[in-house]
């Protein structure tokens, strides 16, 4: 069961990755670039990112700022499931370069900490392989893939991740909360740069925050005194 | 893009990346915070789904795709197995484009 929706999305990975090779190397990176950067990078945002604006003229150090704009969530996702990765210090250093949107989707999906584990790192194993394996065969074979957007592969990402949030989103706090993110992050997306609107959209906990002390006084007032 | 950007985007990243695991080692947080910490990665993911679907490059994306990942997400919450989600989704942004819609 976790191994097939794991490799749905890892297909859609490969696929991806085979377009983002064949993007880089159609803007004058030579074949080996793409690779190098998928492997030492393993964030697929930023790695379009990087390669788009430094093809349309940018500088590669405001390359590096947007990537690492775009990749500070992974900050946050880290806090949420620190603790799947395990113990040992090869787990976390391994564990943590797996940390993607889909890995931690599949690990915050599951309630029992060694479901969310074996998720977790099944997830991240195989996206890292099908990704680079994705992206070598795009490099060496260029063009020739042609457009994902004719596969619908851009609407494979976002159904993904939704379906693997659903879960979490039954519980009222949440839900409220991430639809206030969702509307931040929406509104602010024309004006700012890629991966800005993400961040702001934790403000939506601010409904969380606030129902958690609604409850926490209501609570207080039930307890009978002392 | 030079391969010292590359490896300074990638140590960048991996930073962001360990902070979280290593911080949660050195402070007990209270069941609260878990919570929100939880709900924070929510917030995080729904929010990538919402810019992922309505828009791209800062403009709306047009109706193929957000139509694509709806009816995977419909099919989701009637509890379809992930892979028809994820193919559905595809398929059907994949058929608007052929048939003319943006």
């Amino acid at each position: 069961m976790l191994l097939r929706d794991v490799t749905a999305v890892a297909l859609g990975a490969a696929v991806n990755g085979a377009s983002f090779g064949a993007i880089a190397v159609g803007s004058g990176l030579p074949w080996w670039m793409p690779l190098v950067m998928s492997v030492l990078i393993f964030a697929g945002g930023a790695q379009f990112m990087a390669v788009g604006i430094v093809a349309s003229g940018g500088s590669p150090m405001t390359a590096v700022l947007g990537g690492l704009i775009l990749n500070s969530r992974h900050l946050p996702f880290g806090l949420a499931i620190g603790d799947v990765l395990g113990r040992s210090w090869l787990a976390r250093i391994v564990g943590s370069h797996l940390m993607i949107d889909e890995s931690v989707a599949f690990a915050l999906n599951q309630k029992d900490p060694a479901k969310a584990r074996a998720a977790y790192w099944a997830c991240g194993v195989s996206l890292f392989v099908m990704w680079n394996a994705g992206v070598t065969a795009g490099a060496l074979v260029g063009q020739a893939i042609g457009d994902p957007m004719a596969f619908g592969l851009d609407a494979a990402f976002p159904a993904a991740l939704l379906a693997l949030t659903l879960p979490a989103l039954k519980d009222v706090k949440t839900r409220q909360a991430a639809g206030l993110g969702a509307l931040i992050a929406l509104a602010t997306t024309p004006f700012l740069p890629p991966g800005l609107p993400i961040l702001l959209a934790l403000g939506g906990l601010v409904v969380y925050a606030n129902k958690a002390n609604k409850a926490q006084k209501e609570e207080k007032v039930a307890e009978p005194c002392p | 893009m030079p391969l010292t950007y590359v490896i300074v985007l990638a140590i960048g990243t991996f930073a962001f990346r360990i902070a979280g695991p290593l911080l949660r080692d050195r402070i007990t947080l209270p069941d609260r915070a878990k919570e929100l910490m939880s709900a924070a990665a929510t917030v995080l993911l729904f929010a990538l789904v919402a810019t992922a679907t309505l828009t791209s490059n800062r403009h709306f994306a047009g109706w193929a795709l957000p139509i694509g990942v709806a009816v995977g997400g419909i099919v989701a919450w009637r509890k379809a197995p992930f892979v028809v989600v994820v193919v559905l989704a595809a398929i059907t942004t994949a058929g608007l484009r052929l048939l003319g819609v943006e």
